[in-house]
């Protein structure tokens, strides 16, 4: 993948989404382009895992418009299934299926759905689980891991479908502080590599770091967004300021 | 008369030992077919209730299968067998068929409730997940829900086809001869209560004792994957 071909993978334009009477999310537009990296922060409830499940329709918008690859994506004649193929997402809570090996996990996708010959698949898979660190849990059962592994295994997982864009939904939250570190190294890794990644965390030190955009969410909607250099150095929305003082002691 | 005369008396005379073993033969057949219907109709009602349920889709199906449930599990199995055989079949003379088919609608009553725990016990996060790498909803039941959910309701499934096995010993209502009935022919002839029942009593006993050892061994197996 090229890393500065600029091309626009999400076009996002006056988003909703709300459940019954709450509404949700009030009208976010942004764009996401190849090869960026855009870290999504906010206070909980504000709306960002929302934001995020939306761009690959795991919830589905009430209002506005999601264009992925120039094509709009909340629209009924829409391949869903085809679509999120493109798109990798790693969980919170990880997902990995308990009843299948770690090269079952990665594999499935490929083979059942990108009709490849299960070796290639494993092979495929051996060279993620080498990329993931973790080439020695190949026949291990989910349940043996520990959360750190698991969720390096999710990555792998979605990588194994060749995706144009990962999304991360707070993938560090449901882990112990001292697992933290694994999951973060190897999402830079992918970042470095090119890779297009939407990321909701808490994690300020990786959004600096790694991320080439920053929006804050708050009330359904995007309050500020800017470099990481203007979004941590000079913050204006009173609302963001007052954020960045409770997370950043 | 001693106890061996007795025994051979019931069993051995007249190779009276022959009703319970034509009986057994009719009560495997009925509960072997009764539950594949059981688990297939079981497993359809599942699927379509739980759909429903998670996408709101399917709601004609489902106030059908509502229907069925509440009233194949509210009345008793025995009015169901009396009502399938003189009435519904009323023009059938095949009644190991008609024994079929009553208990395997019923043990499908209950192998859907069985198995929609199941699909509903499995977190749905899993669906995501699959829906996630672009499985559609079939897809992602078939190879991520499914096999979970029926992991976690074996016990019980297996459960219900002890009670299903025992349930068939209402069958000779309908003049079918069955292990029950075997023994109760040869307690009508040789007015001994003892000797028979006893031995009806063990035959079930000991089918019943081999299920329950085989599904455990079957869970420690499949528990593999949760070590």
């Amino acid at each position: 993948m090229q890393v500065n071909d600029n091309r626009t993978l999400f076009e996002i334009n006056n988003l909703e989404k709300s459940f019954g009477d709450i509404h949700v999310l009030n009208g976010i537009s942004t764009e996401i382009k190849a090869g960026e990296v855009l870290v999504i922060i906010g206070p909980s409830g504000s709306g960002k895992s929302t934001f995020l499940r939306c761009l690959n329709l795991l919830e589905e918008p009430t209002g506005g418009e999601i264009y992925f690859e120039g094509n709009k994506i909340n629209d009924s004649k829409c391949n869903v299934n085809q679509l999120r193929q493109k798109m990798g997402m790693v969980f919170q809570q990880f997902n990995l299926f308990p009843h299948m090996t770690v090269k079952k996990n990665i594999t499935i996708g490929p083979v059942k759905l990108l009709g490849m010959s299960q070796e290639e698949a494993d092979k495929k898979a051996m060279e993620l689980l080498e990329r993931v660190g973790l080439p020695d849990k190949a026949d291990a059962y989910p349940s043996q891991l520990s959360g750190g592994q698991k969720q390096r295994i999710a990555i792998a997982r979605s990588l194994a479908m060749n995706p144009d864009v990962m999304l991360f939904d707070e993938p560090t939250s449901a882990l112990d502080p001292e697992m933290v570190g694994e999951v973060l190294e190897l999402m830079k890794e992918l970042a470095k590599s090119g890779m297009t990644m939407a990321v909701v965390t808490h994690e300020m030190g990786f959004a600096k770091e790694v991320g080439t955009r920053i929006v804050f969410i708050d009330e359904g909607n995007i309050q500020e967004e800017g470099t990481p250099e203007e979004f941590f150095g000079n913050p204006k929305h009173p609302r963001l300021k007052d954020f960045l003082a409770k997370v950043l002691v | 008369m001693s106890i061996r005369d007795k025994f051979i008396q019931n069993f051995i005379e007249e190779d009276r030992y022959m009703y319970l073993v034509e009986g057994l033969g009719t009560t495997f057949t009925i509960t072997i077919f009764a539950a594949l219907i059981g688990i297939v109709l079981g497993f359809l009602v599942a699927i379509i209730r739980s759909t429903a349920d998670k996408t709101g889709k399917l709601k004609i199906l489902d106030v059908i299968c509502r229907v069925y449930l509440t009233i194949i599990r509210g009345t008793p199995a025995m009015i169901q067998l009396l009502i399938m055989f003189y009435v519904v079949f009323v023009l059938s003379n095949n009644k190991v068929f008609v024994a079929v088919m009553t208990f395997g609608i019923n043990s499908g009553a209950y192998v859907a409730e069985i198995v929609r725990s199941g699909i509903m016990s499995v977190d749905n996060g899993q669906m995501e997940a699959g829906r996630s790498l672009g499985f559609n909803y079939p897809q992602t039941m078939w190879y991520i829900i499914m096999p979970q959910a029926f992991k976690n309701v074996l016990p019980a499934l297996v459960n219900e086809f002890i009670v299903l096995l025992k349930e068939t010993s209402i069958c000779g209502y309908i003049g079918l001869m069955d292990l029950t009935r075997g023994g109760d022919i040869i307690r009508s002839r040789t007015y001994e209560a003892f000797f028979p029942l006893i031995a009806v009593a063990i035959i079930y006993l000991v089918i019943v004792m081999l299920l329950t050892a085989f599904v455990n061994r079957l869970e420690r197996r499949l528990r593999a994957s949760e070590r």
